[in-house]
């Protein structure tokens, strides 16, 4: 067998490779984009389920077209600056958090989700953080009070099953964030804290997760984090909301 | 390439022989490539705290076993054998890319789910094993055969596994899957409700919660060493192969 016929071998079987995973890559590519648009919009929309559920629409029975067809006709998409002030001409959902977390603080973009439901609007902010092997991300609703926790959803890239993984799995533990205050009694913004042991202040502290002490910590900083620098677009908002109550 | 150890058959075989049905049977159980060889152990840990994703993950590894040796086969006479390795990594490693962005395209969610482990179908020795062990000494039909047979007797493993893991762990079966089914917990979604007085006696009301040691990596290791001991104890000639 020559070192002509080796290379020969080789040259003609890359070719071949590289013409297939290419063609098939352009045949499936836009199917899978649009699988990840929909997973993406479900897991923003499952930042309100409890309330979703409360009108009759679980979101495990909504099919891909009724999440699309929320998002186009009841969800007003906002991107935002560090600053509060709304950035023109994009779109929330092509925010992606993990670059902007590697931007200088002043030059982030925030996605904000307005989703009107039942008469009601709630507001969804994308949050980023770190757990205890990887990444953690999440998206948390507030009500139109922009105080009260109407519910969250959770990611990771890599927590430990069972243990870490539950901030996604476990829905009796994402449930109790549901109806918690953001700010306490004086207006100062807490945030909400998943406290090892259990919670003690009810209004602001769900319970942490037993075996996954860093991870919950790691969902305690990216909530912390994550909604301060919403802070100043949510004064804006509130702003906004009592002037036009004043009129 | 007149050196391939290819056994010559004088008698012309009927289409589906008993030879060829040990092929696909026997890797299932008396040589299966996980509790026999012991290969392929640390998928097997990875993705099998829930059936469904080890039932996806079992097609995927069938597939891509099947195929490979199927190709290996075909080409087996044209391979150099100074590349040979390098030329079979080639064929799995795009059969597996293949599976891949089907597997994006067809249920978006599992594969999230599954993330880097279809891709590390790559490195199961299982496959590679069978190709450079089986598929570049034999036909195509008998290769493809024996990779049916591998992937299969490798996703047993995996259900099995997955089955014990899932039940004794979060108390559904299929979870995720178009047909979840909720076996035992706390909630009255469950066949076997815990959370109802009176059907375990108030004493254990809500008694049963997630179990973390099903639901962690280490079970598998656990279930596929009874799988293990269970095979031999009732076949002692399996004891001394591997």
């Amino acid at each position: 067998m020559s070192t002509k016929y080796i290379y020969g071998f080789a040259f003609a079987m890359t070719i071949l490779v590289a013409a297939l995973l290419a063609g098939s890559k352009v045949v499936l590519e836009p199917i899978a984009m649009k699988n990840e648009d929909i997973f993406n919009k479900r897991q923003i929309l499952e930042a309100i389920s409890t309330p979703l559920a409360a009108a009759g629409q679980e979101l495990s029975s909504l099919s891909d077209d009724q999440v699309l067809e929320i998002f186009e006709k009841q969800v007003d998409q906002t991107v935002v600056s560090a600053d509060g002030e709304p950035v023109d001409g994009m779109m929330a959902i092509e925010v992606d958090m993990a670059k902007e977390r590697k931007k200088p603080e002043a030059e982030r973009m925030y996605p904000v989700y307005e989703i009107n439901f039942d008469g009601k609007s709630y507001y969804v902010f994308s949050v980023r953080g770190t757990g205890l092997w990887d990444a953690i991300w999440g998206n948390i609703a507030l009500e139109g009070d922009m105080n009260t926790v109407a519910g969250v959803s959770f990611d990771h890239a890599g927590e430990t099953p069972g243990l870490g993984a539950e901030i996604k799995d476990n829905a009796a533990w994402k449930a109790q964030f549901v109806g918690k205050k953001i700010y306490n009694d004086e207006g100062k913004f807490v945030s909400v804290t998943a406290r090892k042991g259990g919670a003690i202040d009810k209004e602001h502290e769900v319970d942490g997760l037993s075996g996954a002490t860093v991870t919950a910590d790691g969902v305690t900083d990216m909530l912390y984090e994550g909604l301060k620098s919403y802070e100043p677009y949510m004064e804006d908002a509130e702003t906004a909301t009592t002037s036009m109550k004043l009129n | 390439m007149a050196t391939t150890t290819e056994t010559k058959i004088v008698e012309k075989e009927p289409w589906f022989s008993k030879k060829e049905r040990v092929l696909m049977t026997d890797p299932l159980l008396d040589n299966n490539p996980i509790t026999i060889q012991v290969l392929g152990v640390c998928s097997a840990l990875a993705v099998t705290s829930l059936v469904y994703p080890s039932v996806v993950m079992s097609i995927a590894v069938v597939f891509v076993c099947a195929f490979a040796n199927l190709f290996t086969s075909l080409l087996r006479n044209m391979i150099p054998k100074a590349v040979r390795l390098i030329v079979q990594l080639v064929i799995i490693a795009t059969l597996v890319t293949l599976v891949n962005e089907a597997l994006k395209a067809i249920n978006y969610p599992i594969y999230k789910q599954l993330s880097v482990y279809i891709g590390l179908i790559i490195t199961n020795c299982i496959v590679m094993g069978r190709l450079e062990a089986f598929a570049m000494a034999n036909k195509p039909w008998r290769s493809f055969l024996d990779g049916i047979g591998n992937g299969a007797g490798y996703g047993l493993i995996l259900i099995v596994v997955g089955f014990f893991r899932e039940l004794f762990g979060k108390g559904t079966l299929l979870a995720g899957s178009p047909v979840p089914m909720f076996i035992i917990g706390s909630g009255d979604d469950y066949w076997i409700d815990t959370t109802t007085p009176g059907q375990w006696g108030n004493t254990f009301f809500g008694w049963y919660a997630n179990n973390n040691l099903m639901v962690m990596s280490v079970a598998a290791m656990f279930i596929i060493a009874v799988l293990i001991w269970w095979q031999r104890s009732r076949n002692p000639k399996l004891v001394d192969i591997s």
